[in-house]
C-alpha cells in the first residue's frame, strides 16, 4: 500500500526531523554524560542547560522547576505520590476526575490502598467536570487535585484555569496537578497564571523522541522522589539524565510554539471539515464537542453496528491508520471508562473509532478518509452479526 | 559433576521388529534438541540405552529442560562417568555421589549394579552387596531397603562406569516423525494447540493450517497464531503453517445461507479446504481442538455434519475432555498465556446469538446448494493465494 494517512496523533506522533537529527547527534557525538566532571560532561550539561531554558521560557516559569522523566506516566507518578507522600501530614485526601489517563487512575488507586481517599469528579456529556462539583469536594484535608487538561478519548478540554484559581482560593496549600499530556504543544499553558503547581508533558506526542517526560513543579511545591540513586535533577529524580530525550522535547516544544497559532487553527479547520463529512453518513456520532471547545486534533466517532476493531483494519488496508477508543485501552478488552462516563450508549462503545490529527496532517489526507469512510462503512454494515 | 544423561524410553521397547525406526527417530529427534543448547554433545545408542554425553560445559537446566520437548521420552537420568580405576576408587567414588546427590539423612537405599562388561572381576550381586556395605559404613543414617527403597543408585559397568539415581520425568509418547504427517486445524484458541501437542506426542508430524478474514480479524490475531505454532513447534519440530485468507469465502456463506447455520457450513468448507492442503502435502489425516458439546458447533450432530465432507480420518484428541482439562494442558506446554490474548478468530465475527445445535445434515446440504454459483472459484482463489509459514523455534 502506497498511501500512508496517520491519524492516530494521539498514540503517538512522527518526529520532527530537525528533532531526529538532534537526537543522533547526541546519541553519536556529543554523548557524554552531564554528571562528568570533564569537558564533554560539560557539553552534554549544557544541552540540559538549554532544554530547560527552552522549556522554562515556553511555560513562563524558573527553569529550576523544570524536571526530565521518562515519559508522561512518570510524570504522573511523581506528581502524584511524590506530591502525596510529601504533604501527607495535612490529611489524606486527593481530588481527580473519572476520565483521566490510567497513568493518573492507577496511580490514585495505589494511593488508595496506601490510606489516601480519593474522589472522583464526575463529568457531563462533554466529558467536562463542573466547578461546583470541585468546590463541594475540597476539603481542609486536601492534599492535591489532578485534573487533565486535554482528554486523549475524546478531546475533551477542562476548565483548568478556573479550577485552579478555586483549589488556590479555597486551600492554598492544596497541590494542583494538571495532565497536560494532550494538550502540550497545542494549547499556551501558563502554570503560574493558571495556579497549577504540578505539569505533566510528554515528548512523543509532540513530534519528539519517546521515552522522553517532562515534568514542572513549582517553587512552593513540595514533592519526595519515587526513584533513588545519584541525586541528579535535585535528587527528585535520579538517574543519569536522558540527554537526547531532553534536548529532542525542548527542541520539538520549540518548533510546535513557533507557529502554534496557525497550526491550532487549521487543525480546527481540518477537525470541522471532517466532523461535517463523517456526520453525512447513516447513525455516525461524533462524541462530544467539536468546535474551539474542544481539542484542535482529536475526534472521536461512534458508527453504529460495525466494531470498531473491524472498521480499524479496513481503513488500514486502505493505508488509514486510526485508534479504536483510546490506543492506550486498545490493549485490554473491556470498554473505555470515558466513553462511558460521557453517557455513550453500551451498543456503542465497542463501535467507536478516535482520529487524531497533526502538523502534518493535510486537508486532501481528510477528504480521502471521507471517501473511505463512505465507501467501507455501508459494506461493512451488510455483514454484521444478525 | 554429571557429564551425561541415560535417557529412558518405555513404549518403544515392546515395538519388535520395527524398533530400530522408533529408536533412530528418537536419537534425531534428541540430537536435534541438544543442538539448540550450549555446549557440545554426543547422542550414542548402545545395547538398548540411549546416552547423551556431554562433550564440553553445559547448562544442566537447559538440556534438561530441551530433552523434556522430546517426545518418546519416559525419563532422563543424570549420569556421573567415572573411569574404571579399580573397585577401592569406585567404593569411594559411590559415597561421594551419595554425599552430593542425596545429603538429607535417613533415607532408605539399594544398589542396582549392572555389570554390562563382563571381564570387570566382580559379578552384579557381588557388587551389589560390597558397595551397600561401603555406603553403610560411611552413612550410618541410612538404611537398606531392596524392595521400596527410597534411592535406587544404579551402577553400570561398560567401558566407563555410570552412577545414576535420579529420573527426570520426560514426556512419554513416541519420537515425532515414527509415524507419519497430520495437518492441525489451529484457530488460535486454547484447544487446537493441545490437540496438536497430542497428536504430536504420539509420534506424528504436524503441519498446520490457519484462517483469517481481514479487516474481521487482524494481524495481531494472525501473529498470536504463529506464536501459538512457534510454543508447539518445540516440542514437534518445525512447522507449516498454511495461511488462508477466508473472507471472500465467509461473507459468500454470509449472503447465501442461513444465519445459524453460518457456522457449521463454514467450518465445513474449513474442513474441505484442510482436507485438499492435506493431500497435497502427504498428510494422512486432520487434527482438531473439538470436545463434544464446547459448544454449539461440537454437539454430535454438528460433529457429524463437519465430518460428513472429508474422506479424511479426523483426529479429535481432545474429544472427551473438559474445559479445565484442556487448559490444564495449554499451560503445561506453554500455550495457555497466549491462547487467551483478546484477539477474534474468523468463527466468533458474525456468530449468530442462537446457531443452531441440532443441524440437520440434509437441510445444510440444500443450502449449500445456494452456493453453488460462486463456492468453487472462491475455494480455488483462497487456495491459489495461500501463504505458508515455516515456524520453528
Amino acid at each position: 500500500m502506497e498511501m500512508e494517512i496517520y491519524l492516530d496523533n494521539s498514540a503517538t506522533t512522527k518526529c520532527f526531523e530537525e528533532v531526529g537529527a538532534l537526537v543522533t547527534q547526541l546519541m553519536c557525538r556529543d554523548y557524554g554524560n552531564p554528571s562528568s566532571l570533564h569537558m564533554k560532561g560539560m557539553q552534554a550539561e549544557g544541552y540540559i542547560r538549554y532544554a530547560k531554558e527552552t522549556l522554562a521560557r515556553l511555560l513562563r516559569v524558573n527553569e529550576r522547576g523544570i524536571f526530565f522523566t521518562s515519559g508522561g506516566t512518570e510524570s504522573d507518578n511523581i506528581a502524584l505520590i511524590g506530591g502525596a507522600m510529601a504533604n501527607c501530614r495535612m490529611g489524606r485526601h486527593l481530588i481527580t476526575t473519572v476520565i483521566e489517563h490510567p497513568a493518573v487512575l492507577q496511580t490514585m488507586q495505589h494511593l488508595e490502598e496506601q490510606g489516601f481517599r480519593v474522589t472522583y469528579l464526575p463529568v457531563d456529556q462533554n466529558g467536562r467536570i463542573s466547578l461546583e462539583d470541585l468546590e463541594r469536594a475540597m476539603t481542609k484535608e486536601t492534599v492535591l487535585v489532578s485534573i487533565m487538561h486535554t482528554n486523549n478519548e475524546i478531546g475533551s478540554l477542562q476548565p483548568v484555569a478556573e479550577a485552579g484559581a478555586m483549589i488556590r482560593q479555597m486551600n492554598p496549600r492544596t497541590l494542583f496537578h494538571v495532565d497536560a499530556v494532550q494538550g502540550f504543544g497545542k494549547f499556551r499553558i501558563y502554570p503560574k497564571k493558571m495556579n497549577i503547581d504540578l505539569l505533566s508533558a510528554s515528548g512523543h506526542k509532540i513530534h519528539g523522541p519517546k521515552g522522553a517526560g517532562l515534568l514542572y513543579v513549582s517553587e512552593k511545591a513540595k514533592v519526595k522522589p519515587i526513584l533513588f540513586g545519584g541525586g541528579q535533577q535535585g535528587g527528585l529524580r535520579s538517574g543519569t539524565e536522558n540527554v537526547p530525550g531532553a534536548a529532542g522535547l525542548a527542541k520539538a516544544a520549540e518548533l510546535c510554539y513557533a507557529s502554534l497559532d496557525e497550526d491550532v487553527d487549521r487543525l480546527y479547520r481540518l477537525k470541522q471539515r471532517f466532523v461535517e463529512g463523517v456526520s453525512r453518513i447513516d447513525s455516525v456520532r461524533v462524541n462530544g464537542l467539536t468546535g474551539r471547545e474542544s481539542a484542535p486534533h482529536v475526534v472521536s466517532v461512534s458508527v453504529a453496528n460495525i466494531r470498531s476493531e473491524v472498521l480499524l483494519h479496513a481503513l488500514e488496508d486502505k493505508g488509514i491508520y486510526v485508534s479504536a477508543g483510546s490506543a492506550c485501552s486498545a490493549r485490554k478488552p473491556q470498554p473505555s471508562a470515558t466513553l462511558k462516563a460521557i453517557g455513550v450508549e453500551k451498543e456503542l462503545l465497542d463501535s467507536t473509532i478516535r482520529l487524531s490529527f497533526s502538523v502534518f496532517t493535510t486537508e486532501e489526507e481528510i477528504d480521502y478518509t471521507l471517501q473511505a469512510m463512505y465507501d467501507i462503512i455501508p459494506m461493512l454494515r451488510r455483514y454484521t452479526r444478525r | 559433576m554429571f557429564t551425561a544423561f541415560l535417557i529412558k524410553y518405555a513404549e518403544i521397547g515392546v515395538k519388535g521388529k520395527n524398533r530400530y525406526i522408533f529408536e533412530e527417530a528418537l536419537v534425531k529427534q534428541i540430537k536435534y534438541a541438544v543442538k539448540r543448547c550450549q555446549g557440545e554433545f554426543r547422542v550414542a545408542r548402545t545395547q538398548g540405552r540411549i546416552y547423551v554425553d556431554a562433550l564440553s560445559e553445559f547448562d544442566f537446566d537447559e538440556v534438561v529442560d530441551n530433552l523434556k520437548t522430546v517426545f518418546g521420552i519416559s525419563g532422563i537420568c543424570p549420569v556421573v562417568c567415572l573411569e574404571d580405576e579399580g573397585f577401592e576408587e569406585l567404593g569411594r567414588a559411590v559415597v561421594k555421589y551419595m554425599e552430593e546427590t542425596h545429603p538429607e539423612k535417613n533415607h532408605s537405599f539399594k544398589v542396582h549394579a549392572r555389570r554390562a562388561r563382563k571381564n570387570y572381576p566382580l559379578s552384579s550381586m557381588e557388587l551389589n552387596t560390597e558397595l551397600g556395605g561401603i555406603i553403610l559404613a560411611a552413612r550410618p543414617d541410612m538404611r537398606v531397603d531392596v524392595h521400596n527403597p527410597e534411592i535406587l543408585l544404579s551402577v553400570e559397568i561398560r567401558e566407563k562406569i555410570y552412577l545414576y539415581s535420579r529420573t527426570i520425568p520426560g514426556p512419554g509418547g513416541m519420537p515425532v516423525g515414527s509415524g507419519g504427517k497430520a495437518m492441525l486445524l489451529l484457530s488460535g484458541g486454547i484447544d487446537s494447540p493441545v490437540a496438536g501437542y497430542m497428536i504430536a506426542k504420539r509420534g506424528v508430524k504436524i503441519d498446520a493450517v490457519y484462517f483469517h478474514a481481514p479487516p474481521y480479524t487482524s494481524e495481531r490475531a494472525k501473529q498470536k497464531v504463529v506464536d501459538l505454532a512457534r510454543q508447539v513447534s518445540r516440542f514437534t519440530g518445525p512447522i507449516y503453517l498454511h495461511v488462508i485468507n477466508f473472507t471472500d469465502l465467509q461473507l459468500y456463506i454470509y449472503e447465501k445461507c442461513p444465519h445459524e447455520e453460518l457456522t457449521i457450513i463454514m467450518r465445513r468448507y474449513m474442513m474441505r479446504i484442510a482436507e485438499h492442503i492435506a493431500g497435497e502435502t502427504e498428510c494422512l489425516g486432520l487434527i482438531t481442538g473439538e470436545s463434544i458439546g464446547q459448544v454449539a458447533s461440537q454437539t454430535l450432530p454438528s460433529l457429524a455434519a463437519t465430518n460428513e465432507v472429508c474422506a479424511m480420518p479426523v483426529y479429535r484428541p481432545l474429544i472427551g475432555l473438559d474445559k479445565q482439562e484442556i487448559v490444564d494442558i495449554a499451560e503445561r506446554i506453554g500455550t495457555y498465556e497466549t491462547s487467551i490474548l483478546p484477539y477474534e478468530d474468523c468463527c466468533t465475527i458474525f456468530v449468530a446469538k442462537h446457531p443452531v445445535t441440532k443441524p440437520n445434515t440434509e437441510r445444510i446440504r440444500r443450502h449449500e446448494k445456494n452456493l453453488e454459483e460462486r463456492i468453487d472459484e472462491l475455494v480455488d482463489t483462497a487456495l491459489r493465494n495461500e501463504e505458508v509459514l515455516v515456524v520453528h523455534r
